[in-house]
């Protein structure tokens, strides 16, 4: 039943209904981006083939141009823009988000380019489908509303289910992406009945609404329960935690291999940001529930991904199952963010995990892109000897794999650190223990790491086959951009702490 | 704490000096090794410069005082900084990080060992002085820990690409090992600045507020820390990495690792974990001690039972470290001083003695004791450094080797106040009984490998005896320093006590000297 005053509000919005303002400044790069991607269709459909090169290159630059009111937005004055009643917000979170899409967009369009040139694609709709996905992504940073969530969602996935089975005639491939539609399209029909089960107790779509909702005097419910915990699985499933990980290592083995960079940085990114809003906005005051949840899922994805990754001897599906357990590492500190000392720390440490994650890991897949071009096997054995004949690759791949394996000065190491810090902070013996687990997890994680290293460097060249491998161009600047990347991260932290510390989501309970 | 600031650029300096050479390295055409070893020669000749500079305007009569002190924002979002200094305790070892790195570079211009790659081979060399000499001057625990961990790559691919027949196996067991210390230690580090106030990683700032933390709390950060450096000292039971290491390393990898590795460990507990956790460190000075004489008869019981030159070098170390740690156990500043001794006089006569087992598997293409014999006869030269180093390895008054051990065992004759002196002096009588077995099989090495008969000449007399060349030109210079360095802090101890005495005093304080 709907109260009086409710009816009578409904009534009002029936009857003059006005049009929303939209703060044009604020979407800037949802539109730039979506006039690329529709120039893109438009002139695949025109252009010769011979040409098609020219929609990597708009592509590229579609994504740079929308980087510029990325950077105007957030020198602007305001802090916080707030449309259609704060269920689509442009604040420093979604901004720095959007910024790390973008840019790893970038690279996965550089990484892509030779690939889709030499390869059998529909190359017009790769650029369309990829951009498209970022689009989505995109909304997803801003969508403060569980419709406009759902939306971004699918706007995000249902490219990137295609993509994954773009090889046309391989088997693998296509499985890759029917493994990948089916779990992702049965992950979105569990998130969904969760949400409505949160539509149903506390009668709003929108986040801010849900979290002063969703107790009743102080007190959960089974059906409170029940909903956050279906939501949290939804995206567990996108984030491929453990044990929602199923698709990860055949989507990944079998899909093209630069969409399979895309997948484990972009696509798992933006499921972590789903997540982190849902829990900073919608259920900051459900923490009894999902901090458990979260806890027990962070544990098994750190150890299990591990696990397995070290018995892997194909390179994309070890990297799959580091990627897994990589994830683990993000969701650590959520596992305590609803602690009244470590909430800020924690959306801190899962903001630069992204950032650097996304830098090293887009660059592993610069690595075995290039190398794969001249040995044309996936094994992890085909990296022997990598060192006597292509040493810069070798250089660059010890420097990725050591940053994975958060080994100081590169990278990867501030990011755990950071993580680590806001476990210990929250004081508290889950943390601790947490912590341990994660310490000696990373021991673990060498394992793998180091295996990739020592093939580089003392093992044999396989068939003594030592010609030089050719790196095409925008190979080349993938590889200059995410290893630079990798150190600067490293070497002066600040650098990539500024941004994560800037991202503050506008609406979320301080504690 | 009050610091002195001048001249703050020249710890940088020094650090970071190897790190242009490596860029210049990179920048070299790879066939080109007469350059690439020119350009390693001279930016560890530069770099020592840097460090003598430093020692002579070092002030020696404020040795208790941070001295060079720059302290630099780096990571402001999570209260680190750039923070560096160096008084008395880390000068020394400072300097010997830049003395066997240049030594190590000297020697290997004429040892690439195989698979050559000199350009990589130095590179990583470089790599490591900067992340050992970055460790003994950081002063802000973070930053320590990005120098701790620096070294671990350089020396685990120059094992693992460098190495013997089992070097995979023995560099992944390295990287393992001590990795899970430091994973531990990170850990210890976060919670003892969340448990001061989560104010500052400055190690000053953490002695000063770090006594006020429970009990309870102390002996659970100390744990943490002590796996931590105890892997890498190693103490007995941390200590199998070790003669893996050592034994599968190339000659320039065992040097460096028993020189200037293995007292990153040691520096930890007396710069870090003592004067931060006074109270803790009281709790568990008797497991360290324990510990610590285990590892004395464990190492050297393990030597006796080696049938390899160079593995028996490996577990004198275990040996020789424990005697270290035994005096920092009984913190007292007379014990810490003998460990700090020790340290500095370990990592002379080990390098050195691992530089001879380098020269003889050069020369006999073997390593195995039993196929060795009559060194004297077919090459003096290097047969009396051989000896020279035992006796003093076996702690010989006179040499270094002699006044890190024996006070080391004095000092727990009276530990400090609140430990328990009849543990510590049973400690004691179990520690000189180690000295007698450390004779015992140092003795036994030497004569087995210098006396008698060459026995190789039996059967491949022709082809081999023109190797049988006698210590080089490059060997010289490379050793000189070393064998000198050895003779002269044996007959005049003091020049080092007396830069270390007011630094140990001062860190030591909260144990009432």
């Amino acid at each position: 039943m709907l109260s009086g005053a409710e009816l009578q509000n409904l009534n009002m919005f029936a009857a003059q209904w006005v049009a929303p303002t939209i703060d044009y400044h604020g979407l800037a790069p949802e539109l730039v981006l979506a006039g690329g991607l529709c120039l893109v269709l438009i002139l695949d459909l025109f252009i010769d083939d011979r040409k098609k090169w020219l929609l990597s290159v708009i592509s590229s630059f579609t994504l740079l141009a929308a980087m510029l009111p990325i950077l105007t937005l957030a020198l602007s004055d305001v802090q916080v823009r707030s449309m259609f009643d704060g269920r689509y917000v442009v604040d420093n979170f979604s901004l720095v988000m959007k910024g790390v899409f973008l840019l790893s967009g970038y690279v996965v369009v550089l990484l892509s380019s030779s690939h889709v040139e030499e390869g059998e694609y529909w190359r017009g709709e790769y650029w369309f489908l990829l951009l498209t996905s970022l689009l989505g992504m995109l909304m997803m940073t801003s969508a403060r509303d569980l419709v406009s969530i759902f939306v971004a969602l699918e706007f995000l996935s249902i490219p990137a289910y295609m993509l994954a089975a773009w090889r046309k005639r391989d088997a693998k491939s296509n499985e890759a992406g029917v493994k990948y539609f089916m779990l992702g399209v049965f992950a979105s029909a569990v998130m969904l009945y969760g949400m409505s089960l949160l539509y149903g107790v506390t009668n709003s779509t929108l986040l801010v609404d849900i979290a002063s909702k969703i107790t009743v005097d102080g007190e959960f419910s089974a059906v409170h329960a029940l909903a956050v915990v279906f939501v949290v699985v939804g995206f567990a499933f996108k984030v491929s935690a453990v044990p929602f990980h199923t698709w990860a290592p055949d989507t990944y083995e079998g899909a093209p291999t630069p969409v399979t960079a895309f997948l484990s940085v972009a696509s798992k990114a933006a499921g972590f940001v789903a997540l982190v809003v849902l829990i900073y906005t919608a259920f900051p005051l459900a923490q009894d529930v999902w901090q458990p949840f979260i806890w027990v899922l962070s544990a098994l994805t750190m150890t299990v991904g591990n696990v397995l990754a070290l018995k892997q001897h194909n390179i994309v599906r070890m990297i799959a199952y580091s990627s897994i357990s990589q994830g683990g590492f993000v969701l650590m500190p959520l596992a305590v963010a609803g602690m009244p000392n470590s909430g800020d720390s924690a959306l801190r440490s899962v903001v630069l995990y992204m950032i650097i994650y996304a830098a090293t890991n887009l660059g592993v897949f610069a690595v075995i892109l290039s190398v794969s071009r001249k040995t044309r096997s996936g094994e992890i054995s085909s990296f022997g000897g990598l060192f006597s004949y292509a040493p810069a690759l070798g250089i660059m791949m010890t420097l990725f794999m050591a940053s994975l394996a958060g080994i100081p000065p590169l990278g990867g190491w501030i990011a755990k650190f950071v993580a680590f810090q806001s476990l210990l902070q929250s004081q508290s013996s889950w943390g601790y223990a947490l912590a341990l687990i994660g310490a000696v997890n990373s021991v673990i994680a060498f394992g793998y790491y180091g295996n990739v290293m020592r093939e580089i460097w003392m093992r044999p060249v396989p068939d003594g086959d030592t010609t030089p491998i050719k790196t095409p161009g925008s190979l080349a600047i993938a590889l200059a951009i995410t290893s630079a990347a990798t150190l600067i991260f490293g070497v002066l932290p600040g650098v990539g702490l500024h941004f994560a510390d800037l991202a503050e989501i506008a609406g979320a309970i301080s504690r | 704490m009050n610091m002195l600031q001048e001249n703050n650029w020249l710890l940088s300096l020094g650090t970071f000096l190897p790190m242009v050479g490596v860029v210049l390295l990179m920048l070299m055409p790879k066939a080109q090794d007469k350059s690439v070893k020119l350009v390693a020669l001279f930016t560890s000749i530069a770099t020592l410069a840097v460090g003598v500079y430093t020692a002579f305007r070092f002030d020696f009569d404020q040795a208790e005082k941070m001295q060079f002190v720059a302290n630099e924002t780096w990571i402001s979002v999570i209260k680190s900084s750039y923070f560096i200094g160096v008084d008395g305790i880390s000068l020394p070892l400072y300097l010997l990080s830049m003395v066997i790195t240049l030594l190590v570079v000297i020697y290997s211009l004429d040892h690439v060992p195989s698979p050559g790659k000199p350009k990589a081979f130095f590179s990583l060399l470089l790599v490591l002085q900067t992340g050992m000499a970055g460790t003994f001057i950081a002063q802000d625990l973070i930053l320590f820990f990005v120098f701790f961990e620096l070294v671990l790559l350089p020396m685990f691919f120059m094992i693992g690409v460098w190495g013997g027949e089992q070097r995979q196996y023995a560099s992944i067991k390295f990287f393992l090992y001590t990795m899970f210390g430091s994973a531990l230690m990170l850990v210890a580090f976060l919670a003892l600045f969340f448990k001061t106030g989560a104010e500052s990683f400055s190690i000053p700032y953490l002695i000063e507020n770090g006594g006020s933390i429970g009990k309870n709390i102390q002996i659970w950060i100390f744990a943490g820390m002590f796996v931590g450096f105890a892997v890498k000292v190693p103490m007995f039971p941390f200590h199998t990495w070790l003669p893996d290491a050592h034994t599968q390393a190339p000659t320039q990898g065992s040097v460096i690792l028993a020189a200037i590795l293995l007292k990153l460990g040691t520096y930890g507990f007396v710069r870090i974990a003592l004067p931060i956790l006074p109270t803790a460190a009281r709790e568990w000075a008797p497991y360290i001690g324990g510990l610590a004489v285990i590892g004395i008869i464990y190492g050297a019981l393990g030597c006796l039972a080696q049938t390899d030159m160079k593995r028996l070098i490996a577990f004198s170390s275990v040996a020789h470290m424990g005697f270290v740690m035994l005096g920092i156990s009984t913190l007292t500043s007379f014990g810490v001083n003998a460990a700090m001794f020790g340290m500095v006089a370990h990592g002379l006569i080990t390098g050195m003695l691992f530089f001879v087992a380098g020269s003889v598997k050069e020369r006999y293409h073997t390593l195995e004791i039993s196929k060795l014999g009559g060194m004297l006869t077919q090459m003096p030269h290097l047969g009396w450094i051989f000896g020279f180093c035992t006796m003093a390895s076996l702690g010989l008054p006179g040499l270094a080797g002699f006044w890190g051990e024996f006070p080391a065992i004095l000092s727990a004759y009276s530990p400090a106040a609140g430990l328990n002196e009849t543990v510590f002096r049973v400690f004691m009588v179990i520690a000189a009984l180690g000295t007698v077995l450390a004779a015992a099989y140092l003795l036994w090495l030497y004569q087995r490998i210098a006396f008698g008969t060459p026995k190789n000449a039996s059967h491949d007399a022709h082809s081999s005896h023109d190797e049988l060349h006698d210590v080089t030109i490059y060997e010289w210079v490379a050793w000189t320093p070393l064998l000198v360095a050895i003779l002269v802090l044996g007959i005049v101890p003091n020049l080092l006590f007396k830069v270390l005495d007011p630094a140990v005093q001062v860190t030591l304080s909260a144990f009432g000297g």
